[in-house]
């Protein structure tokens, strides 16, 4: 009886590590579904808002301008931050208020990335801490799922004016 | 007649029980016996096909896991950590062992030989020397700061070969979200087997530590 429940045991155990496995595979290489909180990329985003993100593109280098990205704090490895691609490696960025008479510039390091959030009066991103290594990107958002009357693809940045493309006019 | 006309015969079943079929059910079972062959000689290609998948689903994932979040093994190229690692040059690159599992919490001590994803290229790692943990101050050689304090949530890194080593004298403190592995062992070649120690070198002492700080020793 013994041997019974010790088999039993060893099969579960190898079921758990085998599920466990192919759950790790997915969630590293293929997406995953999120909760993001925080008002740093409201509209777009709100607090408590679940979100599809996919794992695809960091690992093919394909980020684009513009897009969504969770990444790891950088001053906290254990913790992640989402916001939006507003220049890649060699960008020129506005670092100084648009407002302001002196416009500081200032160009994204290569490998890496500068973010900002969409609610850019509430939001600590590059401007505060820097441009970003790509290495810290896990992920892309590309889809909201909750909540329901908000379904489907993401809007595209209410900020426009702080594109590279755009300063160079 | 009740009898069904056709018998579907299982897998395995014997020569002598498919002409049995057969007398039972004339043509028909004629049909179905030379079907039944069929299946038989074909049912090992199914049976391993469903074995393969089967394996291929499971290994796949624990193997690739088990890269990913426990150990692996890389070779070592470059000059930027000798004495301590491919003190060769170019005839022989070591192989180490890089354990991810010690570094699942970002755990580093100063000393430890740990490999990360290089700030200025996502796509390449780079293996190199923790000198300084958050909240240190470190003398830098060749920095353009002579003296930096290393942020919260990162780690000053340097290769042993002072000057040829691409390292935080090039491009700053790097976020701890770039840790990749901890070299714990030199594998290959077999003259060169060791278990690599965490030593600061000793040229490399801090100007004041974290601990130094909050002790308030002077």
């Amino acid at each position: 009886m013994l041997r019974g429940v010790l088999g039993k045991t060893f099969r579960l155990v190898g079921y758990t590590i085998q599920y466990g496995c192919i759950a790790h595979c997915a969630f590293e290489y293929v997406g995953g579904v999120l909760m993001c909180s925080g008002p740093s990329m409201e509209p777009t985003i709100q607090n408590s808002d679940i979100v599809f993100a996919e794992n695809l593109s960091r690992h093919f280098y394909g980020i684009q301008r513009g897009d969504i990205v969770v990444a790891k704090s950088p001053s906290d490895p254990k913790s992640s931050i989402c916001k939006r691609v507003i220049g890649l490696e060699g960008d020129k960025i506005l670092t100084s208020s648009p407002a302001g008479f002196f416009k500081n510039h200032s160009y994204v390091p290569k490998g890496h990335v500068w973010l900002e959030g969409d609610n850019l009066q509430n939001s600590a991103d590059s401007r505060y801490y820097g441009p970003v290594p790509y290495g810290l990107i896990t992920g892309r958002i590309f889809l909201k799922i909750w909540p329901l009357n908000d379904f489907g693809f993401l809007r595209d940045s209410p900020n426009g004016h702080r594109f590279s493309d755009e300063l160079g006019k | 007649m009740s009898r069904p006309l056709l018998y579907p015969l299982a897998e395995g079943t014997t020569r002598a029980q498919s002409l049995a079929v057969r007398e039972r059910c004339g043509d028909a079972g004629r049909v179905w016996t030379s079907w039944a062959g069929m299946a038989q000689s074909q049912g090992w290609v199914r049976r391993y096909f469903k074995a393969f998948c089967k394996g291929f689903f499971v290994a796949v994932p624990v193997a690739v896991t088990f890269l990913d979040q426990v150990a692996c093994v890389a070779r070592v190229e470059g000059t930027s950590m000798q004495p301590s690692l491919n003190p060769g040059g170019s005839q022989s690159s070591d192989v180490v062992l890089l354990n991810h599992w010690k570094v699942r919490n970002f755990e580093v001590q100063r000393g430890d030989i740990v490999s990360l994803v290089s700030p200025k290229n996502p796509e390449q790692k780079i293996i190199k020397r923790v000198i300084a943990l958050e909240g240190d101050i470190v003398k830098t050689i060749g920095h353009k700061n002579r003296y930096v304090r290393v942020p919260r949530g990162h780690i000053w890194v340097e290769g042993d070969h002072h000057g040829h080593s691409f390292d935080s004298n090039s491009f700053g403190p790097v976020s701890l979200g770039l840790l990749h592995a901890h070299a714990t062992h030199i594998l290959w070649p077999p003259e060169r087997w060791q278990k690599l120690e965490s030593v600061l070198p000793p040229e490399r002492l801090l100007v004041q530590s974290e601990e130094d700080c909050l002790q308030g020793s002077p």
